[in-house]
């Protein structure tokens, strides 16, 4: 890695490098917020790391998977280890209050709206 | 490209095309992967060697390992299964906004290598990778054979 890229990238987590997997996403919206599914196989609750920053949200992980050193790649679809992705939050969700579940290598995320944002139902008074 | 907009319904998959290109050129960090794999290559798998075993390692994110099925005939080792897509996404009120990740069924076929003994086959599951190690016939290692 040249220094030029290094100063640009300053705000990452040094733990993961530049060459990282895209992990595949699924988002909803439902009227209390929004869900987030990430396939982040291999990755345990302490290689997990999800970061916000102003309005960025950024998720990085490390899958570990148990080979012996003297294995020798016949085949490979995933070369790295590494996962990275990051998302643009709208300004009516609440980022304090992400709810996260890791199973089974699936990062389940909730980002609930702030309350101004929630559909409300407006009651009309019969006079 | 512009040649190929024909109909309103090939739009979306030029989308698609068109983003694709896009992030491959403003993000030339992120290597290709389980994302730039074809749909139906699911699961992603690795392939290894070692001196005693033949490793395969097959990325199940989200699945339930009891339900993932593993045979082995002859030299072909077949990985299937399903993954049910996520109950939040059918909700009444709930729009969808990305849906990159596979639901469905889904089964890949590998053929081992000849030195790999299909008797002797050891499965483990963590974090949503299936880990599947076949050990190599004792007739391949390489041995030593003294002089008398």
């Amino acid at each position: 890695m040249s220094d030029n890229t290094s100063v640009t990238k300053t705000h990452q987590a040094p733990s993961v490098p530049q060459q990282a997997l895209a992990p595949a996403v699924d988002i909803a919206e439902t009227d209390s917020g929004i869900t987030l599914l990430a396939d982040m196989p291999g990755v345990s609750k302490d290689r997990l790391t999800i970061q916000v920053e102003g309005d960025n949200l950024t998720i990085e992980g490390r899958a570990q998977i148990d080979v012996p050193d003297s294995i020798e790649l016949l085949h490979s679809e995933v070369r790295t280890p590494y996962f990275r992705r990051s998302f643009v939050l709208s300004r009516d969700l609440d980022s304090s209050k992400i709810e996260a579940t890791l199973r089974n290598g699936v990062l389940n995320m909730h980002i609930p709206k702030s309350e101004q944002a929630r559909p409300r139902r407006v009651e009309v008074k019969v006079a | 490209m512009i040649s190929s907009f024909q109909a309103a319904g090939s739009l979306i998959p030029e989308m698609n095309w068109l983003q694709q290109q896009l992030e491959d050129l403003l993000l030339p960090g992120v290597a290709p992967g389980i994302r730039g794999l074809p749909r139906g290559a699911f699961p992603a798998m690795n392939v290894g060697s070692t001196p005693d075993s033949v490793e395969v390692i097959a990325f199940l994110p989200g699945i339930d390992p009891k339900a993932v099925e593993i045979t082995v005939e002859r030299d072909l080792l077949t990985i299937s299964g399903e993954r049910a897509s996520d109950s939040s996404q059918g909700r009444d009120g709930a729009h969808s906004y990305a849906q990159e990740r596979f639901a469905g069924k889904f089964r890949r076929v590998i053929s081992l290598p000849q030195d790999a003994d299909a008797t002797k086959v050891d499965a483990t599951f963590r974090d949503g990778i299936l880990q599947v190690s076949v050990a190599k016939s004792e007739s391949s290692k390489p041995r030593r054979i003294s002089v008398e």
